[in-house]
């Protein structure tokens, strides 16, 4: 058989056979290896994407973490601040108080006081006049008791009407 | 200390080899001492050529071959079917046999003993070799497409995990790039195209095995194929393209019409002459160094020779796949091209 003569019936079969396989192994093997490969790549690429989603997801979840940890740190060192200043207005305000308080006690007492001095020279004023009084009393009962002394002391107060004692 | 081991072995195999072979050439010295000259281009074209039956090795005087089915077809007598074995000769003495009014001739070749005319449709060695390489072929890829129907998603496993790389390859280093978006259209042919010829290339380098990818009608038939899906998938650019080549001035048309219709049958031409050159020629360099130690009849030269056909033999493993990418790629340029957009054909020349 020569080399570079195709032969009929080779020819034949081989293209009938190579038909057949072209059909058989589209539809029965290359259709679900190409589908199959492409449904893994794609989920290959889809789990790649969702991961990396998922890690851009973490990272600003970070970000948003600090980001509030920061917020709620500066919130606690207002408050702080706002506390202590209040605290420190509110000791100030006492102190305040308390000092007007103080001085309205001492004035209170102090009038209190100065009533209660009062009060007590006057008593002491009427004891003395009462005292002073009495003897006054005593001295004159025992100066007048002689008809003399009397007729005197007439005579002296129609003689200096406006001098007493 | 296992590699060490193993080349000792090859080393003892490639010894034991070539001194075999050294030791039948000397049996076949005085044993045929008489008869007809050693034939060494009638051997070689014997092997890569066809038959009727398939010879796997001769034992002395017992040959172990397969006597494979003749079919013939003739509008006179319709269609027959018979073993080989009918017309052959069972010893060298007998004449040719003659049956129902066939003989062979020299060549192994089936005539007619009264010259009718007929189709010989016979499944040859050729033939045979073709339906077991469709068999493997079978085999392996309904085995790989189980795997991605019953494991989806999953990574491969097993015989899918040697041949995905493959297919990966073919797809996104042949198909695409060549191609580009409509290459999924035409990705089952080249597949096809590639695991064929590589299957029967791998087939063609056993021992006893035929040479089918090195004859010029399988090679012609899968070309015939290729410029048949060309042509078929061509679309408006392409054939404007090869009629009225654009940016080209008018008094070279009548140059240039031409040229491109003949290119249009040179590329598969080349496809096809390509293939089977590379294969025969493989197997003609292996056959032929084997053949120096008949020749010389010297198991000197049976050493080298060995040594020298083990080292084509694995250079042809590497011709086997690459010829395959090869038609592989140059088909899927050819449907690049049929299909390719030219959006602006005059920037483009």
């Amino acid at each position: 058989m020569n080399l570079v003569t195709p032969d009929f019936g080779l020819l034949f079969w081989q293209i009938l056979t190579f038909l057949c396989v072209l059909i058989v192994l589209s539809k029965f093997a290359w259709k679900p290896i190409i589908s199959g490969l492409k449904e893994r790549e794609e989920s290959i690429e889809q789990a790649l994407s969702e991961a990396k989603k998922a890690k851009e997801e973490m990272t600003s979840l970070k970000a948003d973490n600090e980001k509030l940890l920061a917020e709620a740190r500066k919130e606690r060192d207002k408050m702080l601040a706002e506390a202590q200043h209040t605290a420190s207005a509110i000791i100030q305000e006492a102190k305040e108080r308390s000092g007007k308080e103080a001085a309205a006690l001492i004035q209170i007492a102090r009038e209190e006081i100065e009533t209660s001095k009062e009060a007590a020279l006057a008593e002491l004023k009427n004891y003395l006049a009462d005292t002073s009084l009495h003897i006054a009393e005593k001295v004159i009962r025992k100066n007048l008791s002689t008809d003399a002394a009397q007729k005197d002391l007439i005579q002296d107060l129609i003689a200096n009407p406006s001098s007493r004692n | 200390m296992k590699t060490n081991i193993l080349k000792a072995k090859i080393l003892s195999l490639f010894v034991a080899l070539s001194l075999g072979l050294g030791l039948v050439a000397k049996a076949s010295d005085e044993a045929h001492a008489t008869e007809e000259k050693f034939d060494i281009s009638h051997l070689i074209f014997h092997h890569i050529g066809d038959a009727h039956e398939w010879h796997f090795a001769t034992i002395g005087h017992t040959h172990l071959s397969i006597d494979l089915p003749v079919i013939l077809y003739s509008e006179d007598r319709g269609l027959e079917i018979f073993s080989f074995a009918n017309l052959k000769k069972h010893n060298e003495l007998e004449p040719q046999p003659v049956y129902n009014g066939y003989t062979t001739d020299h060549d192994g070749k089936i005539v007619s003993t009264e010259g009718r005319s007929f189709t010989n449709v016979s499944i040859t060695k050729n033939v045979a070799s073709l339906f077991l390489s469709v068999l493997i072929l079978f085999g392996v890829f309904f085995s790989i497409a189980k795997s991605y129907k019953n494991r989806k998603g999953q990574a491969p496993k097993g015989i899918q995990s040697f041949f995905e790389p493959i297919i990966v390859f073919i797809r996104d280093e042949i198909a695409v790039p060549n191609i580009g978006k409509k290459h999924e259209r035409f990705l089952p042919y080249l597949l096809t195209v590639f695991f064929f010829i590589w299957i029967n290339n791998l087939l063609g380098l056993l021992p006893g095995g035929a040479n089918l990818t090195g004859n010029i009608a399988v090679t012609f038939s899968l070309a015939l194929i290729t410029l048949i899906i060309t042509v078929f998938s061509g679309n408006k650019d392409y054939w404007m393209h090869i009629l009225w080549t654009p940016g080209i001035p008018m008094w070279l048309r009548p140059i240039m019409l031409p040229v491109e219709l003949v290119g249009i049958f040179s590329k598969p031409f080349s496809l096809m002459i390509r293939l089977f050159a590379n294969i025969t020629a493989g197997h003609v360099i292996i056959l032929s160094l084997l053949g120096l130690t008949f020749i010389f009849q010297s198991w000197m030269v049976g050493v080298a020779a060995t040594i020298f056909s083990t080292v084509m033999s694995l250079l042809e493993l590497f011709v086997a796949i690459l010829q395959a990418y090869v038609f592989t790629l140059l088909s899927a340029m050819y449907f690049g091209q049929a299909v390719a957009e030219h959006e602006h054909h005059d920037d483009h020349h």
